[in-house]
């Protein structure tokens, strides 16, 4: 496109622009609004209430089981995602394709219907929670229900970012690897974790925003105990219903910085892929 | 070694039935643990629950008037949210890959943002903006229009949390575009109109009817965006993961399965389409 001189569709200067400029309402309206509205709401008292909202006991305690909830999904996800994408993308065998599409189904399903797959099961009616009461345990309505249904819902991520990658990729390098005799953690240690860490950091990433802002699913199995079950999404919903909408806000702003962070991530992510990419491009076009 | 090498021929790079690379037996034992314990045992709580109910009960649940309601309004508000955002979502990503202009990166970044962003708070952002006192909702009661806590409420919702999809689903393609028969087009003396219609709309159809697809799919089942802003009034606004919700509350679990079942069929059905569709589509594109 640098020397070319020919034109293309909507090269025209006032087409061209009318359609940035639209771009951009929409980006104003749609995006940039309501981000600056939550932060506008919470800090619609002050600072000082900003921080007293922040602090109060059952807020503390939503962020605390937020961020457990996040630290046990996230590690269980990011093993699950590597082994399946070292599966689907290294090794050929019948059913292959039947497991790239099982994966996605989290994506596919109500988090609502989600929720309740949980509770039916692993509740005091279901044929696996009738027994595990008898042996006096308590997943639903406690925090292992949510972590359950948390790593239920955002299974996913890591696997979708690495499939791709790694299929693309190929297996060459591994291989030559194995041949010099490699051992299967020198592998990945060596060759594909270096392929592979900013797609997985982005995973991870994702996977993290998911499973401190989910709702649906956790709202189903978790009771909503203040001061017990409430993660902070559900703090979020327990206090905008009690008209403490600036308090909602205030909680919901630590969930955009997240989001916020999440954005950044994935903007990093893509300019160290294209820059570890634009080397590869030229090898293959010296070919 | 000797089998081995086999792997480091060009082409294709392992024969089958000879696994050159380590970690097969792990990762398959680790993989179908996984899926088995957490994406298919759970099936089997929601499957026992609605085989107990008997066919009549299960069909006068799913059936049910204010039921019926909820898959209309949902279904409704999801196929016009998703036109919203092909709409929407061809128009950025089509500014995204022509143009440069200061900004671009920020507004790709941005993009994202429902995605990351907690449904929760989308949900309460939204019906603060949409309300009658808030930013939007004031220029809207100019015109006589309620937003939030009516069904223009829930395409709202819908159409912010789905928003990246068509995005992220027609950028590569247009980003991967040959110039050529749209140069020779121009040259030649085509309006921009017919060059879209005839050259970029064709190669681009396939992407774009992936992420509507992917959006509506998204839409049916988004809850916590919905809930803050639809007003949740039966018969009305009030959506089928609200209704499963609703039920759930009732204690009513067998009515909750039985609707659970029939959007979890439906979404499964989607699912597998648009699987089917890209599937047929990538072959298209590495048949050329």
């Amino acid at each position: 496109m640098h020397e070319r001189k020919a034109m293309r569709a909507g090269d025209q200067p006032w087409v061209k622009w009318s359609l940035i400029a639209l771009a951009f309402a929409v980006t104003m309206l749609m995006l940039v609004i309501p981000l600056v509205i939550i932060f506008k709401q919470a800090f619609a008292a002050g600072g000082a209430n900003y921080w007293a909202n922040l602090t109060d006991t059952y807020t503390m305690h939503a962020i605390g089981l937020t961020l457990l909830v996040a630290a046990l999904t996230v590690p269980i996800n990011l093993v699950f995602g590597v082994m399946l994408a070292w599966l689907v993308t290294r090794f050929d065998f019948p059913g292959r394709k039947v497991l790239i599409t099982l994966i996605d189904i989290p994506f596919a399903v109500s988090p609502v219907v989600a929720g309740l797959l949980y509770l039916l099961l692993y509740g005091s009616n279901g044929w696996l929670g009738s027994w595990l009461m008898d042996q006096d345990v308590q997943l639903m309505f406690s925090w292992p229900g949510i972590v359950m249904v948390t790593v239920f819902v955002t299974c996913p991520f890591v696997a979708r970012e690495l499939i791709p990658l790694m299929q693309q990729q190929g297996r060459e390098e591994e291989e030559a690897g194995v041949v010099l005799g490699a051992t299967g953690w020198q592998l990945f240690r060596r060759i594909t974790l270096p392929n592979i860490q900013w797609a997985l950091l982005y995973g991870v990433v994702l996977t993290n925003a998911r499973a401190v802002g989910e709702f649906g699913a956790v709202s189903v199995v978790s009771g909503n105990i203040r001061g017990e079950t409430n993660t902070l999404s559900l703090h979020v919903e327990l206090l905008y219903q009690d008209y403490n909408v600036v308090g909602a806000f205030a909680s919901a702003s630590l969930l955009a910085g997240i989001a916020l962070i999440t954005i950044v991530v994935k903007s990093f992510v893509e300019w160290r892929q294209a820059r570890q990419r634009a080397p590869l491009d030229d090898q293959s076009d010296n070919r | 070694m000797n089998r081995s090498l086999s792997g480091l021929l060009p082409g294709r790079s392992s024969q089958p039935g000879k696994r050159v690379l380590p970690g097969f037996a792990l990762s398959l034992g680790v993989s179908l643990f996984f899926i088995s314990i957490v994406l298919l045992l759970p099936l089997t709580g929601l499957i026992m629950q609605t085989a107990d109910m008997g066919w009549e009960r299960y069909w006068a649940v799913v059936t049910d008037e204010r039921v019926i309601a909820s898959y209309k309004v949902t279904l409704w508000a999801a196929a016009l949210a998703s036109i919203i955002n092909g709409l929407v979502g061809l128009l950025l990503a089509w500014v995204l890959v022509r143009y440069d202009f200061p900004g671009k990166r920020i507004m790709d970044a941005l993009i994202d943002l429902p995605f990351a962003l907690p449904t929760a708070v989308a949900g309460i952002t939204l019906t603060a903006l949409f309300a009658a006192d808030g930013w939007y909702g004031q220029i809207f009661s100019l015109f006589d229009i309620k937003v939030a806590f009516t069904p223009l409420g829930i395409i709202v919702a819908m159409s912010f949390t789905s928003l990246p999809f068509v995005v992220r689903t027609v950028q590569p393609v247009l980003e991967d575009l040959a110039p050529e028969d749209e140069e020779a087009a121009v040259s030649l003396g085509a309006t921009d109109w017919t060059v879209f219609r005839r050259i970029l709309f064709p190669a681009m159809w396939p992407a774009l009817m992936t992420g509507v697809a992917l959006s509506f799919t998204r839409s049916l089942g988004e809850f916590g965006a919905v809930i803050f802003i639809a007003g949740n009034m039966p018969y009305v606004s009030e959506i089928i993961s609200l209704m499963i919700f609703v039920r759930l509350q009732e204690f009513d679990h067998a009515a909750a399965s039985a609707i659970a079942s029939v959007v979890l069929i439906a979404s499964l059905i989607l699912l597998l389409g648009i699987n089917l569709w890209q599937a047929r589509y990538l072959r298209r594109l590495h048949g050329r």
